[in-house]
């Protein structure tokens, strides 16, 4: 299987300066394919996730067009060939 | 991609540093403290509510913690003066797991004591406080506070439940005391293995209980060096000092205004010198009569005067927070202080005269300043004199392109105006000061900013 991470301008300088990252891996869940993402990428978690293991507030993954919010968080699970987005919160001022 | 615009400075240069709700700034001037050039915005659209300077062991380190609402709270650090910033992978500031919490803000770094030159305290929100013995590269949790039987019943400030101020010992005592919001003030007498609130006298105005053990809001608290057991402490609703390290407290609210403030800054050389900013009250944080005044003791409390020259003194509901003021070491010393309007005004004299060295930025949380090396080496010049011999006019015409050199043209007329502190004689002023005044953006200060 292969995952395919969507990575805004933020967390590129952690990337390597890439927007998309492909890994080969068969996660069954989202929480496990961000914990590839971020054993290939380490500056990436800390800014996604917080100490208490939860997605910080104002970051939303999508999976497609899902909201990981609405499908079980972290354990929503991962089939064919997912594509994870990580994209900050239309917030602030 | 935002213009980011570099200083270059040297040995005995005085510097601002400036953190803001959307980014820092330095700003560096020579010993007359009279023209500022600007750099920055450094973490441009973070929040930046804690600087530092480290100079120990010949470092010339700036720390800065910014914060985004999106990605969390990091820690960064430069040796060269802001043109370049460490980015670390992993947040060095970061909550055990045991803890259940997470880092939501990094309130202060304070480098720790001159004989402990690789130590560092860091204060955060949950309130707590980290420490790291390395010069700032790991952190630990200060586990002797986290582990205070009264921690869980700390309150949340309008603020958030933060530890916003750190006094290491000079004296090489084994002791630091911090103030909490709402706790109060915290010591510790051994390293920070078992900690004592330190209220008493200290009064809770939102509490039943007037005079609690602990539960105040500490708004700053200040000491000086050659008097360590000296404290002045600002509260919500309260002006106070201590002898005895914070054991007791009494009031000082001698002809204030308001005895409501956030900031709170020591005189360098003077123990009986300390400058405050009161506000109206706690529901109208804002300079009171539309005036903005500075207060000075010069004798440990026992009356206040206000300093207001050069300040406006009408329509400026300002308000200034609780990092937001601070003292150069040199002499006479410098003063400054921002306004959640985002401009800074400065004082080159222990504030008996003042000028807006920068507006249009965006709310200022934090003022750092700090002299690039040995400040008794530095030559204050005469005011006056030095203005004109130092800094000749061609002097300035030539730094004036500086900001074209970019050629971007537009950008630079959309930047803000740094302001002169040089004092003019009188009738020029009087007569320049308004237009100046004006042409800096005066309406834009007055109108509610977005935030």
């Amino acid at each position: 299987m292969r995952v395919t991470f969507h990575i805004p301008g933020f967390l590129r300088p952690h990337t390597d300066g890439a927007s998309r990252v492909d890994l080969d891996a068969s996660p069954a869940t989202v929480g496990e394919a961000l914990g590839m993402l971020w054993q290939r990428h380490p500056g990436v978690r800390d800014r996604v996730i917080t100490e208490t293991g939860k997605v910080r507030p104002h970051v939303n993954v999508f999976v497609g067009d899902e909201n990981i919010r609405w499908t079980g968080g972290l354990e929503t699970p991962l089939s064919g060939h997912p594509e994870i987005s990580i994209v900050p919160a239309v917030s602030g001022g | 991609m935002v213009d980011v615009r570099q200083v270059s400075v040297k040995e005995g240069d005085v510097l601002l540093l400036i953190g803001t709700m959307k980014g820092a700034f330095v700003l560096r001037s020579n010993a007359a403290r009279a023209n500022w050039d600007v750099a920055g915005p450094y973490f441009a659209g973070h929040e930046v509510y804690a600087l530092a300077f480290d100079q120990r062991e010949g470092r010339r380190r700036l720390w800065a913690a910014p914060g985004s609402q999106h990605w969390g709270s990091m820690l960064s650090s430069s040796d060269d003066f802001g043109r370049t910033w460490t980015n670390p992978e992993s947040a060095p500031i970061r909550f055990p797991e045991d803890t259940g919490k997470s880092l939501k803000r990094i309130w202060q770094i304070r480098p720790g004591p001159e004989d402990e030159p690789d130590t560092m305290y860091a204060g955060v929100e949950p309130a707590a406080l980290f420490e790291s013995h390395d010069g700032g590269e790991s952190w630990a949790l200060m586990r002797g506070l986290w582990n205070h039987p009264h921690r869980e019943q700390w309150q949340p400030g309008g603020g958030g439940l933060c530890l916003h101020t750190i006094l290491p010992d000079p004296s090489g005592r084994q002791r630091l005391t911090v103030a909490i919001s709402t706790a109060g003030v915290y010591r510790t007498d051994d390293g920070g293995r078992s900690w004592q609130e330190r209220n008493h006298g200290v009064r809770a105005e939102f509490l039943p209980d007037k005079y609690p053990e602990f539960g105040q809001c500490v708004h700053k608290i200040v000491q000086h060096p050659s008097h360590p057991d000296r404290l002045f402490l600002q509260n919500h609703w309260g002006l106070y000092r201590s002898d005895n390290g914070g054991d007791s407290w009494k009031d000082i609210a001698n002809g204030v205004p308001s005895d409501f403030g956030f900031a709170m800054v020591m005189h360098p050389h003077d123990p009986e010198t300390v400058y405050i900013l009161p506000l109206e009250s706690d529901e109208f944080r804002c300079t009171p009569e539309g005036k903005l005044r500075v207060y000075r003791t010069r004798d440990g409390g026992g009356s206040w005067e206000a300093l207001t020259k050069g300040l406006p003194q009408e329509h400026a509901l300002e308000t200034v927070l609780r990092d937001a003021m601070d003292a150069d070491p040199l002499n006479p010393a410098g003063i400054y202080f921002g306004t959640r309007n985002g401009a800074v005004w400065g004082s080159p004299n222990g504030g008996n005269t003042w000028q807006e060295v920068i507006s249009g930025l965006p709310p200022v949380v934090c003022v750092r300043a700090e002299v690039v090396g040995d400040p008794a080496k530095v030559r204050v010049p005469k005011p006056g004199v030095r203005a004109t011999a130092k800094r000749p006019a061609k002097a300035r015409k030539k730094a004036a392109p500086k900001t074209k050199r970019t050629g971007k043209a537009k950008k630079a007329a959309a930047r803000p105006k740094t302001r002169s502190m040089k004092k003019r004689p009188k009738a020029r002023g009087a007569k320049k000061r308004p237009k100046a005044r004006a042409a800096s953006g005066k309406s834009a200060r007055r109108a509610p900013k977005k935030k």
